[in-house]
């Protein structure tokens, strides 16, 4: 196949980017959509023209570090699918196709299609942890979990943290994200001692890195990868605004 | 109060303000629907609705005193309504100062996308309305305390202004489809059971207050109402 | 087959090392006790005096997550480092099937022994018994405190925790979280590292490179960093510096690991005197999905766990180009389950491999190029319905849709085996300290534990136990020993490891060649795969010894590595990985060379029985090799430290 795409082009996070052209040939459709980048790459190095810098790392779809906007669908706009699980076979000849970084006031450009996603980190740090110190834990069958309970916290727990959910939001908002990690362990009970404090500094740290707020228009979950329901935002909803009419406290 | 502050401070917190405020509307344009219905039983009836409207109450309180206090909530709820939508929009523009070249949606419904401006829609709708029928600044023949009157000759004298109407309350029926179920889903109240019933509540809100409201000037237009 | 083992009694005296750098200070005693007796007898740190101590932990998966985390939680001052954008993005976090411990919650009969003694055996007798005890004994807790973290394991309706069997085993001691177990165990670690670097006591450098030790009187005191966005060479002190950097898979170029996985830290230390162990152990897994072109840049795995229902055949007659429909039952060779009667499809991974690889070269592989074996499926959905299926391996089987465009549950998955862990790496003693004093190695990184051959679900148990458990106590152990000096930025050694640095990158910069580091690394793939992959040769590894040293002339003559060195660029990254490969590739080819028997994922043709097993020669070779270098691969000097079973008898891995 042959195809043409529209790369974004950016050298740093201080100057102004634009659209750059290219055809790409002998383009097969078993290809993943980041091996049809690398023959681009490959091209383009054979040329003296410097590499286009995504990032990527397992390309098995589970470490979360691919994730480009693909013909305005994040991860390209196939169900349950990351960049690097794309494959051209869902292409067709002769396509073109316009490929741009996550665009989010949090997730600044940092070259070409790789952007700082460190906000995600620093949401989990402000509470996204049970505190068990290594050595404290219990027989591990010592506290039954409902199986309905850990199949459901297991569900927000996939969360790959790659930010596709922002980059597909229409308001550029991480309540996805948040909801997956309150959702997680505020399911299990390991998690529930810190369950308040926890949604309280999550969500106000995820308010303070610059993410739009949700208006619940559902193309997170659309665009997730995972699958990651809709339903834990509303979860979310409920944990923070119990946590707050309590003031964080678990205690009357 | 503190909980009430980092309500309001939060995304999440504002939101829950836009929800409960919106809550309080919705049910204030179903019972006003409900009220709308009266016309059907004639001019006396309508009249005397109207009338009843201002001494509910009577004698426990001063007459007027409940129709001013719902009048209270209501501009409170509205503006707080208003303002949180303000801010939350400042934010999620703010949220994406590149826009991107090409941006597609995958589910979104038209409700979703639009709710915004469906809100300034029927803000300027309400405005027009109050002037229109509640003080008749915009009227071109408003006689107080003949409200049957008022909403015949309103529409018959200008039929673009029923038509007006009829927009305005699909401008509200779709804005409800969205936000009734987002202000559930925003309260917290939404769970993985009730989300197909609370989207069935909302569609239902949505369709129902459309034909309900659209019902009045579409049957004075058609001389059923004269 | 019966456990032979030896009156408890220590007879560690007779241990013989060739070089007393190659004490493994296994502590005397039983073996039940050593662990134990261990922690006792190590020197601790006060509480109070921990945050004036500086650890360096390099990489950020679950030994380096876990090591970093608890030592940040026992008071360290710790410095962690990943390349990755986040630390919750390091390669563990692949692993598919589960993780062993041996809680016996199944009351099939196993145990803190069955354990050691399956993994004793599945490394085919080429581990270190103490470390792999203390590894059994551990794996209980590690379940223990990855369900407190929040991990949500697969549970059955009574609320407890369920398990699976993997390869290699009899008993079912495998906790998993459906088909993203390494994932779960992962952002366990990765939380619990958040919370010390929210806490302070962790301080977090993502998007930062290894590229050095520093070495000053004799010990490790320190890194050099490339910072990975504005290409910043830095230097870092510390008391003490962790290695879990990971494999060296990608020395194949087509691996199961991620793109970015590398050697570099590991092969950096090698070179400053860190001796490397077993290079030539790789594992070769079974199933994943075969190679679709040359445009292929990794192979996916499907988990081994699949196993437990799929059955694996090829056609009876070589040239068979039918549909897989439509071969009957009686044309199809369910080879595993003839070959190998009582583990069947669930035989270990080298062993699978190599009977792939058979029949393949036999004529009878099907697929594309005929590299491939069904995994079929289709007995399993006639009897648990493809509901249970989907239940069980539901992710599993979207992936090899996504990937392959054909359905599995329609038609039988193909799949060949793919480079997967190595389980060589720097050599280590019983705490998991290198031949560097003060620079300690964990995880995959190191060597210890797997032997020649790893089973499933043992790494995740092995990063998390040398990363929550093992190194925690021994570094404090060697904080408390202390005999050396502060040292600050401004000693010598430091300037020289950073002009050493920065000048190998401005090289790579100026060679300006002509051809891509891709096209390098695909080249020493192929060697690598052709003579050192799933059977060696003697003629085929000296004939790549040849290859190699050209390979690495030309690489440092005609690489081109376009960009400057003070931004994000990620050619200058892979070329600095690349060149690290090369030469670990030949010690590899030197080491396998040099190990002229079968055991475990090593096949050397010339070893093997007359029905084509492998043939393992105790007398010659059981010992570890340890590679000191000098200077380069070719002149790196072999040291061998014997293996001594007092526990198990060595005896012919056998699973049929």
């Amino acid at each position: 196949m042959k195809i043409t795409v529209n790369v974004w082009r950016q050298k740093n996070a201080k100057t102004k980017g634009t659209i750059v052209k290219y055809n790409v040939d002998h383009v097969s459709p078993d290809m993943s959509f980041l091996e049809m980048l690398d023959v681009l790459n490959q091209q383009l190095i054979a040329r003296g023209e410097e590499a286009i810098a995504f990032d990527h790392d397992c390309r098995e779809g589970i470490c979360g570090s691919c994730g480009v906007v693909i013909n305005g669908y994040a991860h390209g706009g196939q169900q349950a699918t990351t960049t690097c699980q794309l494959h051209m076979r869902s292409f067709k000849d002769g396509d073109e196709i316009t490929v741009e970084p996550w665009r989010a006031k949090a997730f600044p450009v940092i070259k070409d299609l790789v952007v700082d996603r460190g906000a995600f980190d620093r949401i989990i740090r402000a509470g996204g942890f049970i505190s068990a110190g290594t050595g404290s834990a219990p027989d591990a069958n010592s506290t039954p979990v409902a199986k309905e309970s850990a199949d459901l916290a297991f569900d927000a727990a996939q969360c790959i943290g790659c930010g596709a959910c922002v980059a597909a939001c229409p308001n550029a908002s991480a309540m996805l994200f948040t909801a997956a990690k309150v959702s997680h362990l505020g399911l299990l009970p390991q998690g529930q001692p810190e369950r308040k404090t926890r949604v309280l500094n999550m969500v106000a740290q995820m308010d303070t890195e610059g993410f739009g707020g949700c208006t619940n228009i559902g193309e997170c979950s659309a665009a997730c990868p995972k699958e990651i329901g809709l339903h834990f935002i509303g979860r979310l909803n409920r944990d923070l605004l119990g946590a707050s009419l309590t003031g964080g406290s678990s205690v009357d | 109060m503190a909980a009430a502050l980092t309500l309001y401070r939060s995304t999440i917190g504002k939101k829950a303000i836009m929800a409960l405020s919106g809550i309080i509307w919705y049910g204030f344009v179903i019972v006003h629907m409900i009220g709308n219905f009266k016309i059907f039983e004639g001019a006396e009836a309508f009249n005397k609705y109207s009338h009843f409207l201002r001494e509910v109450g009577y004698p426990a309180v001063p007459e007027g005193t409940i129709l001013w206090v719902i009048r209270i909530v209501l501009l409170v709820s509205l503006v707080m309504h208003v303002l949180m939508a303000i801010q939350l929009t400042r934010l999620d523009v703010s949220g994406r100062p590149v826009a991107y070249k090409k941006k597609r949606t995958k589910q979104a419904s038209f409700a979703s996308m639009t709710l915004r401006y469906g809100g300034l829609a029927i803000l300027f709708f309400v405005v027009y309305h109050l002037l229109h029928f509640t003080t008749g600044a915009a009227h071109p023949d408003f006689e107080y305390g003949n409200p049957y009157n008022n909403v015949v000759i309103g529409f018959t004298a200008q039929p673009l202004t029923a038509v007006f109407y009829i927009v305005a309350v699909a401008a509200l029926g779709t804005h409800l489809y969205h936000g009734v179920w987002s202000a559930l889903q925003t309260l917290g109240l939404n769970n993985r059971r009730s989300d197909k019933l609370f989207r069935g509540v909302a569609l239902l809100s949505g369709v129902v207050l459309f034909l309900g409201f659209a019902m009045v000037p579409v049957s004075v237009l058609l001389g059923i109402v004269k | 087959m019966t456990i032979e083992t030896k009156p408890q009694v220590d007879s560690r005296s007779s241990v013989t090392y060739t070089d007393a750098r190659l004490n493994a200070n296994i502590p005397a005693g039983p073996i039940e006790q050593k662990w134990s007796k261990h922690k006792f007898e190590m020197k601790l740190v006060n509480p109070a005096n921990r945050r004036k101590y500086t650890i360096i932990v390099v990489g950020t998966g679950l030994a380096g997550g876990a090591a970093a985390a608890t030592l940040g939680e026992m008071g360290y001052n710790v410095q962690a480092f990943c390349y990755q954008d986040s630390a919750r993005r390091a390669h563990s976090i692949a692993a598919q099937g589960g993780i062993n411990a041996a809680k016996n919650y199944r009351n099939d009969g196993d145990s803190v022994y069955r354990l050691f003694y399956d993994t004793i055996k599945g490394g085919d007798f080429r581990a270190r018994e103490a470390n792999v005890y203390r590894l059994a004994e551990l794996s209980v807790n590690i379940i223990d405190q990855c369900v407190a973290q929040g991990v949500p394991f697969a549970r059955e309706y009574s609320g407890y925790l369920d398990n699976r069997s993997f390869g290699g085993a009899q008993v079912a001691r495998t906790f998993y979280a459906r088909g993203q177990t390494g994932q779960q165990l992962l952002i366990g670690a990765y939380q619990s590292l958040s919370r010390q670097v929210a806490a302070g006591t962790v301080k977090l450098n993502e998007r930062t490179e290894m590229l050095d030790v520093i070495v000053i009187d004799g010990r490790a005191r320190g890194i050099i960093t490339r910072d990975m966005v504005t290409g910043k060479i830095e230097s870092h002190v510390a008391d003490a510096v962790i290695l879990a950097t990971g494999g060296y898979s990608n020395v194949f170029y087509l691996s199961t690991n991620a793109k970015g996985c590398n050697v570099t830290a590991a092969w950096r230390a090698h070179k400053r005197g860190a001796f490397f162990a077993n290079p030539c152990y790789t594992q070769i897994h079974p199933t994943c999905i075969p190679v679709s072109g040359d445009h292929q840049s990794k192979l996916t795995l499907m988990s081994e766990s699949l196993r437990n229902d799929g059955r694996v055949w090829v056609p009876k007659q070589a040239g068979d180009n039918r549909a897989p429909e439509q071969i009957p039952e009686d044309e199809r060779d369910y080879y595993l389950e003839r070959r190998y009667p009582s583990y069947g499809n669930l035989a270990p991974r080298d062993i699978s491999s190599r009977a792939a690889k058979q029949v393949c070269d036999e004529g009878r592989g099907v697929g594309p190029g005929g590299l491939g074996v069904y995994l079929d499926f289709s007995d399993a959905i006639k009897r648990l319905g493809e509901n249970a299926i989907r239940a069980r391996y539901g992710n599993l089987f979207d992936m090899y849709e996504r990937i392959t465009g054909e359905n599995p549950y329609k038609s039988p998955m193909r799949i060949y085996p793919a480079v997967h862990y190595t389980m060589g790496g720097l050599w280590v003693d019983y705490n998991l300290m290198s031949t560097i004093p003060g620079l300690f190695v964990g995880g995959e990184a190191n060597f210890s534990d797997h032997g020649a051959n790893r089973l499933g679900a043992s790494a995740l148990m092995q990063g998390l136990a040398d990363g929550y458990f093992v190194l925690p106590s021994t570094i404090g152990n060697y904080l408390a020993t202390g005999g050396y000096d502060k040292v600050d930025q401004s000693h010598p050694a430091v300037q020289e490891a950073l002009n050493e640095v920065t000048q190998r990158t401005q090289k790579l910069l100026d060679i300006n060649g002509t051809r891509s580091v891709d096209s390098f690394h695909r080249e020493l793939g192929n060697i690598m795969w052709e003579y050192c992959g799933m059977s060696r040769t003697k003629e085929g590894l000296t004939h790549a010894l040849k290859l190699i040293p050209e390979l690495r002339e030309q690489f440092w003559n005609d690489v081109r590595v376009l960009g400057s060195g003070n931004e994000l660029n990620q050619e200058l990254e892979k070329a600095g990985r690349v060149a690290d490969f090369i030469e670990l590739g030949e010690l590899m080819c030197r080491d396998a060379l040099e190990r002229a028997e079968s055991c475990g994922g090593h096949f050397r043709e010339e070893s093997q029985t007359p029905d084509g097993e492998a043939l393992r020669n105790d007398d010659e070779y059981c010992y570890v090799s340890a590679w000191e270098h000098m200077g380069d691969p070719s002149q790196a000097v072999l040291h061998k430290e014997n293996l001594e079973f007092e526990n198990v008898k060595l005896a012919t891995r056998s699973y049929k």
